[in-house]
């Protein structure tokens, strides 16, 4: 079971990261993307930021919902429709589920039926599933998160911008599992899974 | 409101969204057609919001969807899950297959024949 506040501090230490790391991210995006991914999602959390901070949340699910189509707005790249349909779509579960696992699992089908990913395509996707399975088994570590981001170095990307470039996205993190690594890192520094 | 079916094109860009209009305003003159480019602020990104407004608002109840890149692409089809419009998205070629739509819709040529001519611009997956 998860409370509505240290899932504002989760969101708020996401917000912060992606922040933070903006150039990082832009850079990797550049890489192998559009260059952008960085700046979208800083704009995103801005207005995450403001969005929630001037509410009041009585259930998960209004909470998750505000975040979704705050990010489906206002991002702007494809990050948008789909960091906002996962929060969408663990709106739609928190209404019947407040597990963690069971929470994001629904994130990442929101995700992967918006962005027809699959595993292995080097996308945000590679990041979410390892660590989906981490949770539900109680074992969600800093080094789960940074090992699965590790491996999208290696492959090839067949989904997304990246796909243009065929071989040559071969040796770049995708900048997508990178920001979700960030939100990941964010859930264990915000201590909701303790709670 | 011109003809049965009305066009919605989605670019990353507004400039690309109102010149494609205007492609289409000489060949579409009783074609409703809305353009929606760039992010809130005019930046290069689609817009979720702007999409849903902009298709919600035709008189007509049939909306052919037309747009640039990937992620038009899943905010049309956010917008398509809530909308009560009968709305087809097509993975064509954007400004010519956009074209064909308006120029055939313009000439009452027949739903179906105009989506097999469109079949052949199909681009994206």
């Amino acid at each position: 079971m998860v409370e509505i506040e240290s899932l504002k501090k989760w969101i708020e230490l996401y917000g912060e990261k992606v922040t933070e790391n903006k150039e990082h991210l832009n850079q990797l995006d550049s890489d192998i993307g559009d260059g952008d991914h960085g700046s979208n999602l800083t704009r995103g959390a801005a207005a995450v930021k403001e969005k929630v901070s001037e509410s009041e949340y009585e259930n998960l699910s209004d909470f998750f919902k505000d975040i979704g189509m705050t990010l489906v707005s206002k991002v702007g790249g494809a990050s948008g429709p789909l960091y906002g349909s996962a929060f969408i779509s663990m709106a739609k579960q928190a209404k019947e589920s407040d597990d963690l696992a069971v929470l994001l699992e629904a994130g990442l089908d929101g995700i992967q039926k918006r962005g027809k990913a699959e595993a292995g395509e080097k996308t945000m996707v590679d990041e979410w599933i390892p660590v989906v399975e981490a949770l539900k088994e109680n074992n969600l570590t800093n080094k789960v998160i940074e090992d699965s981001l590790q491996k999208t170095k290696d492959m090839k990307a067949t989904k997304g911008r990246a796909s243009y470039l065929g071989d040559r996205s071969i040796g770049h993190i995708d900048p997508g599992a990178q920001s979700s690594a960030y939100l990941f890192e964010s859930l264990l520094e915000a201590g909701v899974l303790n709670g | 409101m011109g003809k049965e079916i009305g066009m919605l094109v989605v670019s990353h860009v507004n400039d690309i969204a109102n010149g494609l209009s205007k492609l289409l305003d000489q060949v579409a003159q009783d074609v409703t057609i809305k353009a929606i480019g760039g992010t809130e602020d005019g930046e290069v990104g689609t817009d979720y919001a702007r999409i849903q407004e902009a298709m919600d608002s035709f008189e007509e109840d049939k909306v052919w969807a037309f747009y640039d890149l990937g992620s038009a692409k899943m905010n049309l089809e956010m917008a398509m899950e809530s909308s009560d419009k009968e709305v087809r998205l097509f993975d064509t070629a954007f400004i010519e297959s956009a074209y064909t739509a308006a120029s055939l819709i313009q000439a009452d040529v027949g739903e179906d024949a105009i989506v097999t001519q469109l079949d052949e611009l199909k681009i994206k997956e």
